[in-house]
């Protein structure tokens, strides 16, 4: 039997905090399985699963274009390869970025997510806040969701499944092999979210 | 066990920073340790740079700044004006606030509560409590816990760091020596903390209580704050480095030594290739464990180009030595 291998896109934002809620997700389900940091295209060709930080998107998709990663990582998804992006990573999945006050932005991003995200909509970092949300996939506990500088989902594909919502704003989706959020489940102790991610790594590479 | 990487612990859980308020009919809280730490773990891997203007922020953001920081002169140009250095004018912030999409920060004086009060009344995402700047109070900081938006502030060794943190700093950088170009006392800085925390550390695991509470007290931190850095081994917040970045091997240094990130002041906007210069250092400090990425960045900047610089020993004014109660 293989084991399971989660990649973290390692470019800029909060690699270590998704590496510990990894080990602590697959700890916690009983599974043998590691988890890497990724930065090159060759490296997300070796993995099972891949987690796009939160961080400063702009960053990252600019140096994810560099030496072809970005398209890597676009290959893997449509492949079937499951990923998880949070805050910043929700925005690189996505087929149409704005921001708030600035409009249409210019920033690379994979396009792979039938969604439309509006950038920093709750306001500036003053305005981040913490809140217990309801998200009935993954049980009945609700989740601590810390939301920073957060984006939120405007718009949704037929084949996009809303997972949680705050009020009438839309913050965690699925499609398929991809998960997003609006939050940061890796600032948190609870692994639900991770392992929902494991869970669709074992599912589709049948570990 | 596995670590946590975020570290919550504090003695002061109920400050007036925290607020509750509502979104969409939920109940939230803003300005928890939680939020105001998490926003700095967003900025890790990433390069801060010092901006006087709407022009220079846009090059900033084009070139991968993760934020950009707000200052009427660039730390250098404060050096060469003299006289007294005080915070960006509100208008400039807002206007650079109107034109990127990245986290603003600007800096405020060391003890001056009300430029503070205002940098957060206008919005900004981070106030620096900077030494750059003319303290204005030399027995005491800003109480930072009084603030809904996170602080990062300077330091020189753990008791520094450790002293900012419990009044309420969301995150450190190394003081460095600013507006320099010399890189050496920003190394001199992290390596200081990083030895303190290994000898913290090791008390800590050796169990010896007592050793602990001599460190504390020598620190001039509580205890409780000791034992969280000793058993995490690191700063329990973020921690960046700062003072004298000129260049891409300087930031992927820096990040060699454990640094979460870098800020560049003078060393981006000071030199005569701004925007290579702030791409390179971007893709030196992301990448900075492979050499061979390093040594790209390093070729798309040319040294004849780099920022002057001062020799630290003929400076008259040093700005680490502001600042340190």
């Amino acid at each position: 039997m293989k084991t399971p291998v989660i990649g973290v896109l390692a470019l800029q934002g909060d690699v270590e905090e998704h590496i510990a809620m990894t080990k602590l997700a697959f700890k916690e389900m009983g599974v043998d399985g590691h988890v890497r940091q990724v930065k090159s295209a060759e490296e997300v060709n070796a993995i099972h699963g891949l987690i796009i930080t939160g961080g400063e998107s702009t960053v990252i998709g600019r140096l994810s274009s560099v030496n072809q990663t970005l398209q890597a990582i676009k290959q893997r998804i449509q492949d079937g390869m499951p990923v998880l992006g949070t805050c910043a990573g929700l925005i690189m999945l996505a087929k149409k970025v704005y921001d708030r006050v600035l409009g249409e932005t210019k920033q690379s991003t994979l396009g792979v997510m039938d969604i439309v995200v509006e950038r920093n909509a709750f306001g500036r970092q003053r305005e981040s806040f913490e809140t217990e949300l309801e998200i009935p996939k993954i049980g009945e506990k609700k989740f601590k969701a810390v939301f920073i500088r957060a984006p939120v989902i405007r718009e949704i594909g037929p084949e996009v499944e809303v997972m949680a919502k705050l009020g009438n704003k839309i913050v965690a989706v699925q499609q398929h092999n991809m998960i997003g959020t609006a939050f940061h489940p890796e600032l948190t102790e609870d692994t639900r979210i991770h392992q929902l991610l494991i869970n669709k790594v074992m599912n589709v590479y049948k570990l | 066990m596995v670590k946590k990487m975020i570290s919550v612990v504090t003695p002061f859980k109920y400050s007036m920073g925290l607020q509750t308020g509502e979104v969409e009919g939920l109940e939230v809280r803003r300005g928890t340790v939680l939020v105001k730490r998490g926003f700095a773990h967003m900025l890790k891997h990433g390069v801060v740079m010092d901006v006087t203007n709407v022009e220079q922020a846009q090059i900033a953001e084009e070139a991968g700044a993760v934020a950009i920081m707000v200052l009427d002169k660039l730390p250098y140009d404060v050096r060469q004006a003299g006289g007294v250095a005080r915070t960006a004018s509100l208008k400039t912030i807002e206007e650079i606030m109107d034109h990127v999409t990245i986290p603003v920060m600007a800096k405020c004086r060391i003890g001056h509560t009300y430029e503070a009060r205002v940098l957060e009344a206008i919005g900004v995402d981070m106030i620096d409590e900077s030494e750059v700047l003319t303290p204005t109070d030399e027995e005491r900081h800003i109480w930072k816990w009084d603030f809904t938006t996170p602080f990062v502030a300077g330091a020189r060794d753990l008791g520094e760091a450790l002293r900012r943190i419990e009044e309420g700093a969301s995150m450190i950088r190394t003081k460095g020596e600013p507006g320099t170009g010399n890189v050496a006392e920003a190394v001199r800085h992290l390596r200081i903390v990083n030895n303190e925390i290994r000898r913290i550390k090791a008390i800590y695991e050796s169990g010896d209580q007592q050793e602990l509470i001599k460190a504390a007290r020598e620190l001039k931190v509580s205890y409780e704050l000791v034992v969280e850095t000793a058993r995490l081994g690191r700063l329990p917040v973020v921690n960046f480095a700062a003072g004298g970045i000129a260049t891409p091997a300087d930031a992927a240094l820096m990040m060699t030594l454990g640094a979460d990130g870098v800020f560049v002041g003078s060393g981006i906007f000071k030199s005569e290739d701004p925007l290579e210069r702030a791409r390179a250092i971007v893709l030196a400090t992301a990448f900075y464990d492979n050499p061979t990425k390093v040594a790209e960045a390093q070729e798309m900047v040319n040294e004849k180009k780099s920022m002057m610089g001062f020799d630290l020993k003929t400076l008259e004014l040093k700005m680490q030595e502001r600042g340190t109660a």
